[in-house]
């Protein structure tokens, strides 16, 4: 124990309670605001590719979609948006959240939603795109 | 006695001790308001990317599931919710700009505050409305 924070002031039960730092609360923090800037061009292209596709039909819109550089954005637009708001999700969950076990169940939760979402996107991208 | 116990977090630390003042106390504000609706449009936008994904995923399987999501996208309903998630979109996206500023240590002082949360509310509905003008232009008017 003395060997991981030698100066630390904390008692070694608040220690053995993780009732401290993890060490990597920046990491959040940094993940949040990269995927932020990313989001910027991602968001606009999105929603002008998806206005694009009002009032097609079907054909037209699987061309669109399936199509190399469209299917590129909006892979990017989806993974980084997911990451991002699975984040957002947890500081909403972490503030407003207190009893452990409903806490435990949300952020897991909140992990299970933002990974099916993302993946089940990225199916249907590359579906559209490889014609399968 | 308090071994006994076991003192956790909630019993120690919450037990009848004064509490800092909550939201209700203060008089509502435009930068705190637009907070809030920050927070607001991300947990709408979070469920609303189903919207995305059925959007997605009916185009993948076939003709027949995209026709039930055009039908719904046609109705004035679906219209309005399309409408809603990319003002959602966009007041997020702006609101986010207005951190990212703060993250750089600009824009705290008292008129930058209120000018940049004006600027997130007035820009996300001009982008918006202007956003959705050129959209129907470009489909050939409203339809």
């Amino acid at each position: 124990m003395s060997d991981r924070a030698p100066q630390s002031i904390r008692t070694p039960l608040g220690r053995v309670r993780y009732l401290g730092s993890a060490r990597s609360g920046t990491k959040a923090f940094w993940r949040q605001r990269m995927t932020a800037v990313a989001n910027v061009p991602l968001t606009i292209a999105a929603i002008v590719i998806v206005m694009s596709l009002l009032g097609r039909n079907h054909a037209a819109v699987v061309q669109i979609l399936g199509s190399t550089p469209v299917a590129i954005i909006m892979l990017l637009f989806i993974l980084s948006s997911v990451y991002h708001m699975r984040i957002g999700m947890q500081v909403i969950i972490e503030d407003y959240v207190h009893d452990d076990l409903l806490k435990f169940i949300a952020l897991m939760g909140n992990t299970f939603f933002s990974v099916a979402v993302g993946l089940a996107a990225v199916f249907a991208i590359l579906k559209l795109s490889f014609g399968l | 006695m308090a071994e006994a116990n076991t003192p956790g977090l909630k019993t120690s630390r919450l037990k009848d001790r004064p509490l800092s003042p909550h939201l209700q106390i203060y008089k509502p504000m435009l930068t705190m308001t637009m907070s809030i609706v920050h927070r607001i449009t991300g947990g709408a936008l979070y469920f609303g990317v189903l919207l995305l994904v059925w959007w997605l995923i009916a185009a993948a399987i076939g003709p027949n599931a995209y026709a039930a999501l055009q039908w719904f996208m046609e109705t004035w309903l679906g219209r309005l919710i399309l409408f809603g998630y990319t003002w959602a979109l966009i007041h997020h996206m702006l609101g986010g700009m207005r951190h990212l500023i703060w993250d750089m240590g600009y824009g705290f002082g008292a008129n930058e505050r209120e000018w940049l949360a004006a600027a997130t509310l007035v820009g996300s509905i001009v982008f918006t409305i202007l956003l959705w003008i050129v959209g129907y232009l470009i489909m050939g008017g409203i339809r």
